[in-house]
């Protein structure tokens, strides 16, 4: 069943300012309270709010869960590959390397009240990136599964 | 580059896994790279496993600290507090990193046949990982919370496993019942660790080990660890998710529960010995009857429970409840008489001996079992002990794969189970006699128990319903040969395998201040 077209209009409105917010929250995981799950959750509900307003048919033909799963195996991956990344300097797995090298990400983040530099914090806005990911591909895939129970009969 | 393997080891056993189940969904559709890419990264896996406890064996206890700028620095720069998540990895738990390397290896062979039918297979690949990622987490972490973690790690993915085979809802029905026990086990397990954490600001096993003061709340704290980790080793009176989720589980999965199930009695002894083991401060023999009076009722009820069953699985499940119980009772001898210096050595040693030689013992040739139980139900599509019959013409080697394994189990010599058995036997019997006794009881019942399933598997003439039954095929005869050599192994030469792996794992966990030293450094 699908929703007026008011609805359906206003949801499509909505829908990339959830993007963009689940985006911000996952980007300033080590700045502001959330991250990467958090960040991911809100991006996954969006895909709730368009199955809310149009056809369960209509929407799960535009998010495929295939592409999911593989957002979800590349974020899992990412995460891996950066914690184990020390291994290859000969430092401990999960040692914050990025850190004071001089390069992008070089400072800690900054203590007490700060506008709040994106470019800080070594891997960990990396990590938050790759959680990000997966937790975005693992709960649209949950979100369309238990939803399909929506779908109308072909007959 | 050796070096470097070797001294990032305990962080590989973890990466390994892991990156084998997060990469299968991306590569495994392909069956054949699948299989060849399983493969590959358990045989790994399990080489580091082998690898990290030799080393532990030969060197000594080996710390190994995430996030430091050292990974042997187990103290926090400047403050002299164990902050960092760390493995602490000594002879107990490199002799557990043996037992799940092993299966690990010979059961993955196995599946690789017996599961290739099904679909999805790049989702039971992934969930088989991760939960040998848990189960080398479980008994590797130096880290209470780490170690909540990766028991929810190996008791998901078991879950998701064992409702695999979905079989018109009744291995769904396991797997719902598996995951909530051990969603409310891990729920308990989680109160326990903040109840110490509120107490002590301490995570880590060893700083939490030398601080304790056995308040009334730590006491509240044991028995909300002691009893979920028991109810997962299927221990009697928690023991009813067993016969179901070991029954319904595909067989390869089964054989990996039981190592996941031999973790969480690994937690049990760590706990009881390593965080809670101060006869100085409690009345340690307490804890230890607690453990032994588990261990006799596990003994004798999963043996009388197993005796009437007809589906040959459960009734192998209820065996694995009773052989839990004699390494229940094993060490549970060893903790009661942690106090008494005199009796320790006399017999609690070899007790402990005895019992923790028991859990590799029983990890193989359980593990046999359930693989020749898998088998024979690949061939024949049955799990019903009245309908098989006559199998001994046509499926040879699964029989005798099932011998060694049966013999194993009732504890007749020269198989491994008559070894770490009479070692039980002699030591519990100085103990109390009267325990000794029911164990070799058991011991019979068992007998009695495997002779009425090889009789009714293998005996008798051809059926007519099994006319076109043949051997299993090959990739399974080899993980269940592999098995059925190390339990011939094992029990030809037990005094070599108790000194070099037993008897120090058995040191290892009686010696208290030597953990807590590996972690904080010497007194």
């Amino acid at each position: 069943m699908r929703m007026t077209k008011v609805v359906r209009t206003v949801a499509d409105l909505l829908y990339p300012f959830c993007m963009i917010f689940g985006l911000y929250v996952v980007a300033h995981g080590h700045l502001t309270p959330g991250g990467g799950f958090q960040g991911g959750a809100v991006i996954a509900t969006a895909t709730a709010l368009l199955i809310a307003a149009h056809r369960y048919d209509d929407v799960s033909a535009r998010v495929k869960s295939a592409r999911m799963k593989v957002f979800e195996s590349v974020g899992l991956l990412g995460f891996l590959i950066l914690g184990f990344s020390a291994i290859i300097l000969g430092q401990p797995a999960f040692r914050n390397w990025m850190l004071s090298r001089g390069s992008l990400f070089n400072d800690s983040v900054a203590f007490g009240v700060n506008p709040g530099a994106l470019t800080t914090g070594g891997l960990m806005p990396l990590m938050n990136l790759a959680v990000g990911l997966e937790v975005l591909g693992a709960l649209t895939i949950i979100t369309l599964y238990m939803l399909s129970g929506t779908k109308e009969d072909p007959s | 580059m050796m070096s470097t393997l070797q001294q990032h080891a305990p962080a590989l056993l973890i990466a390994i896994p892991l990156f084998a189940a997060f990469s299968m969904p991306l590569v495994g559709k392909n069956p054949g790279f699948r299989k060849m890419w399983t493969i590959v990264l358990m045989t790994l896996t399990s080489l580091t496993g082998l690898m990290l406890a030799c080393s532990v064996f030969r060197d000594g206890s080996i710390v190994y600290v995430f996030g430091a700028a050292d990974a042997s620095q187990a103290l926090a720069e400047g403050s002299g507090f164990p902050i960092r998540i760390m493995f602490t990895i000594d002879a107990m738990s490199a002799l557990m990193t043996i037992i799940i390397a092993i299966l690990a290896f010979a059961v993955t062979l196995y599946s690789l046949a017996a599961d290739g039918g099904h679909s999805g297979l790049e989702g039971f690949y992934s969930l088989l990982f991760l939960m040998v990622a848990g189960a080398l987490g479980m008994v590797n972490t130096g880290d209470l919370f780490n170690f909540f973690v990766f028991l929810e790690v190996a008791s998901l993915s078991g879950a998701a496993l064992a409702a695999f085979r979905i079989d018109k809802g009744v291995a769904v029905e396991a797997g719902l019942k598996y995951a909530l026990i051990s969603g409310l086990g891990g729920l308990s397990v989680l109160v326990a660790i903040g109840l110490l954490y509120s107490q002590y600001n301490a995570l880590n096993i060893a700083e939490l080990a030398a601080r304790i003061q056995f308040t009334r709340l730590d006491m509240i704290a044991f028995v909300l660890l002691a009893v979920p980790l028991a109810m997962k080793c299927g221990a009697v009176p928690m023991h009813f998710w067993t016969p179901d989720t070991y029954a319904a589980a595909p067989s390869s999965v089964t054989a990996f529960l039981v190592v996941t199930s031999q973790a969480s009695l690994y937690a049990l002894f760590r706990i009881c010995f390593t965080l809670f083991g101060d006869p100085a401060a409690i009345n340690i023999a307490v804890f230890g009857w607690f453990i032994v009076a588990l261990g006799v009722l596990s003994m004798f009820v999963g043996v009388t429970m197993a005796i009437p069953q007809k589906d040959v699985k459960r009734l192998m499940a209820y065996h694995a409840i009773s052989q839990t119980g004699y390494m229940l009772l094993g060490v549970g001898v060893g903790l009661a008489v942690l106090g008494n210096a005199k009796a320790l050595g006399d017999y609690g040693m070899t007790s402990m001996s005895g019992g923790l030689f028991h859990i590799i013992n029983h990890a193989i040739y359980k593990g046999l079992l359930f693989l020749t139980a898998g088998a024979v139900f690949y061939r024949i599509g049955t799990r019903n002990l009245n309908r098989m019959g006559g199998l001994g013409h046509t499926m040879p080697v699964t029989m005798i794969c099932f011998i060694a394994g049966a013999l194993a189990i009732a504890g007749i010599p020269p198989f491994n189970g008559f070894a770490s058995k009479l070692l039980i036997y002699e030591s519990v019997f100085a103990f109390n006699p009267f325990i000794a006794i029911v164990a070799m009881l058991v011991s019979i019942l068992t007998l009695a128990s495997f002779v009425k399933v090889f009789h009714s598997m293998f005996m008798g003439p051809r059926q007519p319903d099994h006319g076109e039954v043949r051997e299993a095929p090959r990739p399974m005869v080899i993980g269940m040969a592999l098995l059925a050599v190390l339990v011939i192994l094992f029990g030809l030469i037990p005094t070599a395998v108790v000194e070099s792996i037993i008897r120090p794992a058995a040191e290892a966990l009686l010696d208290r201040a030597g953990y807590i030293a590996t972690v904080l450094g010497g007194p």
